[in-house]
């Protein structure tokens, strides 16, 4: 901290020139902002230590007391349990169910979502035609309205269709929730490409699918992999939908089948099993998280950003 | 291409119509198709199935002559306020903090950012562990010596919605501080050049420069985390189950127990035309200071 004194303002203004603030090298100020900020940071990373340190105690240390202390005798046995042996009514197989059904969900749901909304993001703004504008528009004032006002039709369509309880409904229902999103994403990252190009490839005599596998694919490849870090973290921390449209008990995503194995009220609670598994629930996204940096961030902020 | 006589204009474009088929099913046929049955049959007197006989308010009268749905809304009103307040007001100073030009600002970023990757879920389960009256924080004073400690909001009525902030606050703020920041860093130099030719304090440049000048941020950042709450659903199954009792319950949830548990399917459907109002309510003056405000702009 005391070379951020030092050095701090200066050099970083050559760095990134942003935001500049009168240089005082007072360490009153300092002290305050690093101290608040330390603070802030005890309150987020408390829970991670706490789960991680909790998922690595025998249960007779878990019930010793203090949650915050690491684990004096260091075991594994409790993600073993976890991804292996935890109970979610009769099935005794574990987590890993779990996480193959998400999985089996995931990967299809991301890359159906995708392809659809970076197509449809492409007819936006290459190929537009009356009224395209105005199902954009409604595509995305649909996008805040709650899910449970179109969670039973939607049960109802998927009933007819004969796809009610299956995988493939599920990745209808994320493929449809998905589109708003990465429709604006693609649609605003497309309208940023110079039009030229899309004009010489059209006089070359290109078509449709043509421009969009040759020129607009291999040219957004970065806005390709923010929805993919969007669309798998989204699907994969979803709870809902898994709920709803999945109906048999072992098909559900991991999530779910997390939450019926921490809250369930029969046995013993085994706090550091619990915690092992929710840990192994948070590894995905978080992996993809520390992995993805920046463009993560580009990711959540999408929402924000307006057509 | 080179059809004779050019067809009609239905079939220009075609292959571009067609890839935005599953755009117009989206929009015509779920948000708005779905969101229209679903209103249509809250008038109805559904029960297992859907059926088309109408009862007028009835489900309505009923809906808000439940005591477990009033709760939910008083829940939703303290919740939802608090949260707004606290996230937005939590989400602006620590991007001003961010914002200083401090040392480590990756590593600070990653830190309040990591929890927003987690679900619900899991921030619900671990908050719920956290505030373990024996093992959590309770526990710990307690074995401090401090016996009368009480510090238990997941077990009790007055306090529940407390934790759940507590862990909402955790999962969102982050995100509200990242696009804060971004709003800061949109500032342009010489304004704080100028501000600072003048002779303002800082802080007064940040309540009276900074803050109006960020309006448009303030009311995204508020228009997507109310829309935010308004569908809060999973965190409280996880972290409460919307106990004890009903202290916790929110308006998701009821639509979901009288939809698919309690085969009520009339309350459901008025219990989730309800949420689709209050969203109606936050978004409406939201679209009408956006899109009314670019045209005279």
């Amino acid at each position: 901290m005391a070379d951020a004194t030092v050095n701090g303002p200066h050099a970083n203004a050559a760095v990134s020139p942003r935001g500049a603030k009168p240089t005082r090298r007072l360490s009153g100020r300092n002290i305050m902002i690093y101290g608040t900020l330390a603070v802030v940071c005890l309150y987020y990373l408390l829970p991670l230590w706490v789960m991680v340190m909790t998922s690595l105690k025998g249960m007779p240390e878990v019930r010793l007391g203090n949650i915050f202390a690491p684990p004096l005798e260091m075991t594994f046995q409790p993600w073993v349990k976890a991804w292996a042996e935890a109970c979610t009514g009769l099935n005794c197989d574990g987590l890993s169910r779990g996480f193959w059904n998400s999985v089996r969900i995931t990967v299809p749901s991301v890359i159906v979502s995708i392809f659809v909304a970076s197509v449809n993001g492409y007819a936006l703004i290459n190929w537009r035609f009356k009224g395209s504008e105005v199902f954009f528009t409604i595509l995305i004032f649909g996008s805040f309205i709650p899910y449970q006002v179109m969670l039973y039709p939607m049960v109802v369509m998927l009933r007819e269709l004969g796809l009610y309880g299956s995988l493939t409904g599920l990745v209808l229902v994320h493929t449809i929730f998905g589109m708003p999103i990465l429709t604006l994403l693609f649609r605003n990252y497309f309208a940023s490409m110079p039009e030229e190009l899309f004009k010489a490839a059209r006089v070359d005599g290109a078509g449709f699918w043509r421009i969009y596998f040759h020129i607009m694919l291999p040219m957004s490849l970065p806005i390709f992999v923010v929805a993919l870090i969007l669309q798998v973290t989204g699907i994969w921390n979803d709870f809902l939908f898994g709920v709803v449209f999945i109906s048999k008990a072992e098909n559900y995503p991991m999530t779910v089948q997390l939450n019926n194995i921490v809250n369930s009220v029969q046995g013993v609670k085994e706090y550091n099993v619990n915690m092992a598994a929710t840990m192994l629930t948070g590894l995905v996204p978080l992996i993809i998280y520390f992995i993805s940096g920046k463009l993560f961030v580009r990711g959540i902020a999408a929402g924000a950003v307006k057509g | 291409m080179a059809t004779p006589a050019r067809k009609s204009r239905v079939f220009r474009n075609l292959n571009a119509k067609i890839a935005a088929v599953p755009m117009i099913f989206c929009s015509m046929v779920v948000f708005l198709g779905f969101s229209i049955w679903t209103v249509v049959y809250s008038f109805t007197s559904s029960k297992l199935l859907p059926k088309a006989n109408f009862v007028g308010f009835d489900q309505y009268e009923r809906l808000w002559s439940n005591s477990r749905w009033l709760v939910s809304i008083e829940n939703l009103m303290v919740f939802g306020s608090l949260s707004l307040i606290f996230t937005i007001v939590m989400g602006f100073t620590l991007a001003v903090l961010m914002d200083q030009k401090i040392r480590f600002e990756d590593t600070f970023r990653t830190i309040m950012l990591y929890p927003f990757a987690l679900s619900f879920i899991v921030t619900g389960l671990v908050w719920q562990w956290v505030l373990n009256p024996d093992f959590g924080i309770q526990g710990i004073v307690r074995g401090w010596g401090w016996e009368s400690f009480a510090f238990d909001p997941l077990n009790n009525p007055k306090l529940v919605l407390y934790g759940l902030l507590i862990a909402a606050l955790w999962q969102g703020t982050g995100f509200v501080m990242a696009l804060m920041l971004a709003g800061l860093r949109g500032i342009d130099e010489d304004i704080w050049k100028a501000t600072r030719v003048d002779g303002i304090p800082t802080w007064k440049t940040y309540i009276v420069v900074i803050i109006p000048m960020m309006r448009p941020v303030f009311i995204t950042t508020l228009v997507l985390v109310a829309a935010g709450i308004i569908k809060l659903y999973d965190l409280v199954i996880a972290q409460t189950s919307g106990g004890p009792g009903n202290a916790s319950q929110v308006p998701a949830m009821y639509v979901y127990s009288y939809m698919f548990q309690a085969q009520n399917l009339g309350q459901g459907f008025a219990a989730s035309t309800m949420m689709l109002l209050s969203v109606l309510i936050v978004l409406i003056p939201w679209a009408y200071l956006e899109f009314g405000g670019k045209k005279h702009g």
